[in-house]
């Protein structure tokens, strides 16, 4: 649906600064009717990558396919047109203070020059849509965030885009509003096909709705893929910090303060294990200590979920002979599960010798 | 306490005054809105730059703003005469006073437009409006109780200078005051003169801020 290709963005340098290079390199598709979410820190380049999609940025080089159309090579009339089929949504709403939610709304059609008639036959299913029928003649200073922000969906969705994109549509709302636009968005997306693209400082918001993610730092994409697998096998420095908060990867700093980088006399090895769908209910753990005559002592578990599939992770002590260990490994890796070596386990009063 | 006569006379002079402050500032309007809608978009990164032209406009804007009225309705003597057929009377007031109401009203103009928060402007580009539209649908409505008061400012600024076209033999309430209350000694004429200033004053003034409340959508209470 949306495809960039080596796109490039340079901004001018701004008095006696140097030039800003906001996008780098950047190649990526996002099918049809996707939640792709693209995460990275504030000046990572998120805004200015989704802005080019409807071409409120102009890049640099390279080419961006929107539904098949080189966007960067459209006439201006062309690419008023073109912005007709994609919607945006914005962190601070940016609704016209001056006009009704029912007016807002219909703002998008008056500008394309839609009757009257056909204006409140789109608007009333829309406000019904997002919940605010009731809100219909009430000015933005009435409503709370959310219903500003519902306001600003239901006029995205106006001119019946294909594409929608939200630059940190959440940002600006508290936890449970973000959850419920959230929501939103994905039964909007299921129910119309919409393609999303949303870009976020905020991995739950990933986490919560994405099929797909990118990572941004720096102007280029570090790492992207299904979120499941994002989330499950973080790559990139980066992309691990965003992540360890909400699947809780981590292990609690009391056992961390007993980890050794390298084997001391008397450690033992301490290995973080990774269970993704279906395998992360099966008994594997126990079967492999059971053959291979190995006490795990476990250190720390967690289960949690990422767009429905289970997703555990297990932090154990192995205790027992090098080759059973080594087995246990290999035998781990054969059943796609996940290990990874944390570290040595240094005996409590050892530790304190060191 | 006042004759008949000075009755008629005020009556007259208050005609006069409401007519040369409503013609000019229905006419300062009429181009101070567009041009300072012109000076507010053509400004550096705005919708439609033109750096050429908001130079130019601006210095012009400036030259007329910065001579003392009393100057300029002088200075500008052969133009009155040429729009006006003639420089005397209370239709010539009417010359300069729009002279000096339309880059008045026009900074006042851009000043609001130019306050209208970026993020509506991106999010009707969003949408494909052109320009135009965006100046119509987004800009103006926006900026509309901004440029309530600053039409209210403007009209009261405008009493306080038709009492000055006196003298280009204007007529109005100042040259009233001046006449019979100052160069004949009638202090009761120069007070009734003033009160009925004040009160016009306060009229437009009030009118002006009701119209910006009605139209300001912004900090309702609901
Ligand atoms: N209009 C602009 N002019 C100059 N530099 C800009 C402009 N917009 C963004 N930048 C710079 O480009 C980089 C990426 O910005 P942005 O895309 O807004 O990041 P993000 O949305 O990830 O926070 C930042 O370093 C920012 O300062
Ligand atoms: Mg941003």
């Amino acid at each position: 649906m949306i495809t960039f290709e080596q796109l490039q963005k340079t901004y001018p340098s701004r008095g006696t600064g140097t030039p800003v290079q906001a996008l780098a390199d950047i190649d990526l598709t996002i099918g049809r009717g996707e939640i792709y979410g693209i995460i990275g820190r504030s000046g990572a380049g998120k805004s200015t990558l989704l802005r080019t999609v409807n071409l409120l940025e102009k890049p640099t080089s390279g080419r961006v396919l929107v539904d098949g159309v080189d966007v960067t090579a459209l006439s201006a009339r062309e690419l008023r047109e073109a912005r007709h089929s994609i919607g945006m949504i914005f962190q601070h709403f940016n609704l016209l203070s001056s006009r009704t939610v029912f007016d807002n709304v219909a703002l998008p059609l008056e500008l394309a020059g839609v009757t009257k008639a056909q204006i409140r036959e789109t608007v009333e299913p829309l406000l019904d849509l997002v919940g605010l029928t009731d809100k219909r003649d009430r000015y933005p200073a009435e409503l709370s965030g959310g219903q500003k922000q519902r306001v600003g969906i239901a006029r995205a969705l106006a001119s019946k885009p294909k594409v929608l994109l939200s630059d940190e549509a959440t940002s600006a709302l508290d936890p449970e509003t973000t959850t419920q636009i959230l929501h939103l968005l994905a039964d909007i997306n299921k129910r119309l096909g919409l393609t999303i693209v949303l870009i976020t400082h905020e991995i739950a918001v990933i986490k919560e709705i994405c099929h797909k993610v990118a990572v941004m730092e720096n102007g280029r994409i570090i790492e992207q893929g299904p979120v499941f697998d994002v989330f499950a096998h973080p790559k990139h420095e980066t992309t691990k910090t965003f992540v360890d908060p909400v699947i809780n990867r981590g292990i609690p700093d009391s056992l961390r303060a007993r980890l050794s980088p390298t084997p001391v006399a008397g450690s033992n090895i301490v290995l973080r294990i990774t269970f993704t769908g279906e395998r992360a209910t099966s008994p594997v753990i126990s079967a492999i200590s059971r053959k291979l005559n190995l006490d795990l002592n476990i250190w720390h578990g967690q289960i949690d979920e990422i767009q429905g599939a289970p997703f555990g992770t297990l932090v154990v002590e192995a205790i027992g002979n090098p080759q059973s260990i080594e087995a246990a490994i290999s035998l781990l890796n054969v059943n796609k599960l996940g290990v990874e070596v944390l570290g040595h386990a240094v005996p409590g009063n050892l530790r304190a010798a060191v | 306490m006042l004759s008949p006569e000075i009755y008629a006379l005020l009556f007259k002079a208050l005609l006069d005054t409401l007519y040369m402050v409503a013609v000019s500032g229905l006419l300062g309007t009429a181009l101070g809105l567009p041009l300072g809608v012109l000076l507010a978009v053509t400004g550096r990164g705005e919708l439609l730059q033109n750096l050429t032209f908001n130079r130019i406009a601006g210095v012009l804007v400036n030259m007329t703003r910065s001579t003392p009225f009393i100057i300029l309705v002088v200075a500008i003597i052969p133009f009155t005469r040429l729009i006006a057929g003639t420089s005397i009377g209370t239709a010539a007031a009417i010359v300069p006073l729009t002279v000096a109401a339309v880059p008045f009203i026009a900074r006042i103009v851009e000043g609001a437009v130019r306050e209208v928060d970026r993020g509506l402007i991106e999010a009707a580009q969003s949408m494909g409006a052109t320009p135009f539209q965006i100046i119509r649908k987004v800009l103006l409505p926006e900026a509309m109780p901004a440029i309530a008061l600053g039409l209210t400012l403007s009209v009261v600024s405008l009493i306080g200078y038709s009492a000055m076209v006196g003298a280009v033999g204007g007529g109005g309430l100042g040259d009233l005051g001046i006449r019979y209350g100052y160069q004949r000694f009638l202090p009761e004429v120069m007070l009734a003169v003033v009160i009925v200033l004040i009160v016009l004053v306060q009229i437009v003034q009030s009118t002006g801020d009701w119209i910006a409340r009605r139209v300001n959508k912004r900090n309702l209470k609901s």
